[in-house]
């Protein structure tokens, strides 16, 4: 074990002898990454509070941003005149409180983002580590479909099968995550291929232990950490994507809101109602801002030639 | 080299297969065409004529094949809307989504590079670190909101741009600056990644202990090899723009393809949904095969790495 520097700046005799569940390890590693980032700790914060807000706000408020007063229509925000406190982000066109719609709007984007990263993750993870564990035939035939994937420009493949199946919740996930899945799969593969070849695999080989064994306990838990760094990197990309198919009509349909469909509503009132149309946007950015926030420090604090160039 | 190439090329063709029969898959399951074309009290005689006529009856591999040559000839199949030629639909437009396509990428590259070489270059200085924030903001924005914020700035406000259309070089400005700013950011920091990693080589130490002047350094030695990485990722970036356009297009009522899939999705036509997005997938294909073989000649490397494979 002469190589104990993983990707995740942990050591990998450490995790081959230690005993706890791996998902245990994970976390841990992951932890030490966010205080070792200041970057990814004011990331991780700021999108603690976003999705507080968004989960936790309305509910105790008793909003659910779908409420419509046309006696209040294109109140401004608060600090402009004629605002008020009651509506401090203002009203739309159908009197609908603004704050109220852009916090439920978060919970589509969040709970899209966060399902199709799992979906995909998922996939990704088990098609890589097949084919990065056994190579040959398995390895060619999953990387040619890959590479059909990637041959589709994203956006046109989700939208070409959304406008088969129809715009909802559940069609937006697993499409997402079946459009990106090879993304990790081919991320998973490069680390399987390059901890396949480690003594702790030759060693744990040599005494006999199953595949199945070694790549659950000796393989996933040591390619893991730069995985959950490309999953966050992706979520802020699906953020973006689901925002830009919902604004195109083609997302979770109304009455629910989100903020593609706010946007695209806002839209039509860029002449009266600044509010309507960038308030969402500043929403949309500072969440992906506190994601990328995340992910690019992780990134950092993960990899050993940026720290030594740093040092 | 010969083989790099060779191999390059089959694979392209097999991508190629592999998308049309995705989309012939596609167009399968949007339904049957049949069921449109003839009024509702149509006998089940009527019918089969019909399917037979089109060939409907036959086993799915002929009804592929047949899909496969006409596409190969130039034939989509019809608008389900307006009965023209789907080939058509989409070539007319498509220009204009390269003409996009061509400046954001343009704009990015243009405004990026000098980024990220002056962020490499004053590492850690106040430059650096304003730019990498920018970038940051950059790379957080969804370009189609960005957009709508432009038309609210320079439109309305100050009535500098077009809001929409396309005509004079005013038109593309702020659809093609909306559109490349994500990739501002994006080249940006890979410009300032790769010129990091190039200038610790021993290769640049070599030039400036022999007292090459700095500029040459930097332009001879260092920025070639920074570039390749760079070059790579236009090819994959390309990808993002022409997905991108679907819904900039929207926005800036572009009369391009993206728009035309939008408006075709509204209308139910899927047939000139998936011939257009098989034709942007096919260009997407080609401009990555492009890119590879540029950096095949760019970085003799990767040649001999295929070769030794």
């Amino acid at each position: 074990m002469s190589q104990n520097q993983s990707a995740a700046g942990i050591r990998d005799d450490d995790l081959a002898m230690t005993r706890t569940a791996w998902p245990a390890r994970a976390w841990s590693a992951l932890c030490s990454l966010l205080l070792q980032s200041p970057s990814a700790f004011i990331g991780a914060i700021i999108l603690a509070l976003i999705i507080f807000s968004c989960f936790v706000v309305p509910t105790l408020l008793g909003q659910d941003g779908e409420a419509t007063n046309l006696l209040n229509t294109f109140v401004p925000p608060v600090w402009q005149e004629g605002g008020s406190w009651s509506v401090p982000l203002g009203t739309d066109n159908l009197g609908r409180d603004v704050l109220g719609r852009i916090l439920v709007g978060g919970r589509v984007s969040i709970t899209v983002a966060l399902c199709a990263v799992a979906i995909a993750l998922t996939v990704g993870l088990v098609l890589g580590t097949l084919s990065g564990f056994y190579g040959g035939w398995v390895d060619s035939i999953i990387m040619r479909v890959g590479d059909l994937f990637l041959a589709y420009p994203f956006m046109l493949l989700t939208i070409s099968v959304i406008a088969l199946l129809g715009p909802s919740l559940t069609n937006l996930i697993i499409i997402l995550a079946l459009a990106d899945w090879v993304t990790y799969a081919r991320t998973v593969r490069g680390s399987v291929i390059a901890v396949r070849n480690k003594d702790y695999i030759r060693s744990a080989e040599a005494i006999g232990a199953r595949n199945r064994t070694i790549i659950r306990r000796h393989v996933v838990p040591n390619i893991l950490a730069p995985i959950l760094v490309l999953a966050t990197v992706r979520a802020a990309n699906y953020i973006i994507w689901e925002s830009g198919l919902s604004f195109l009509g083609m997302g979770v349909p109304p009455p629910t809101p989100t903020w593609g469909i706010m946007l695209a509503e806002g839209r039509n009132y860029i002449l009266n109602a600044w509010w309507l149309v960038t308030l969402p946007g500043l929403a949309i950015m500072f969440t992906i801002l506190s994601v990328n926030l995340l992910g690019d420090g992780l990134r950092d604090a993960m990899d050993p030639r940026l720290k030594r160039v740093g040092k | 080299m010969l083989s790099h190439i060779l191999k390059r090329l089959g694979h392209t063709v097999l991508v190629i297969i592999g998308i049309s029969i995705i989309s012939f898959v596609f167009l399968q399951l949007s339904g049957d065409p049949v069921g449109l074309m003839l009024p509702q009290d149509a006998t089940s005689q009527q019918i089969e004529e019909l399917r037979h006529k089109l060939g409907l009856d036959d086993p799915v591999i002929f009804q592929y094949l047949r899909f496969a040559g006409n596409a190969l000839q130039g034939d989509l199949g019809r608008s389900l809307f307006s009965n023209e030629p789907v080939a058509g639909l989409i070539l007319e437009r498509l220009p204009a989504t390269v003409e996009l396509a061509f400046f954001s990428m343009a704009f990015a590259l243009v405004i990026a590079l000098p980024i990220g070489i002056v962020s490499a270059l004053k590492r850690g200085t106040i430059i650096d670190t304003a730019s990498m924030i920018l970038a940051l903001f950059g790379l957080s924005m969804p370009h189609f909101w960005l957009g709508i914020m432009m038309i609210m700035l320079f439109s309305v406000q100050l009535g500098w741009l077009p809001t929409s259309g396309r005509g004079s070089f005013l038109h593309i400005i702020m659809p093609a600056a909306a559109m490349g700013i994500s990739m501002v950011a994006l080249f940006a920091r890979l410009t300032r990644s790769t010129m990091l990693e190039v200038l610790g080589q021993d290769y640049v130490r070599t030039a400036r202990a022999k007292g090459l002047p700095g500029y040459l350094v930097i332009g001879k030695h260092a920025l070639k090899n920074a570039m390749i990485p760079v070059i790579t990722m236009i090819g994959m970036e390309f990808g993002l723009l022409l997905g991108g356009a679907v819904i900039i297009e929207t926005v800036f009522a572009w009369p391009g393809v993206g728009r035309l899939i939008v408006q075709a999705i509204m209308d139910r036509d899927y047939p000139v949904v998936q011939g257009a997005v098989m034709l942007l997938a096919m260009v997407f294909v080609m401009v990555n095969l492009l890119v590879d073989l540029a950096y095949g000649w760019l970085d003799p490397n990767v040649s001999l790495q295929g070769e030794s494979k």
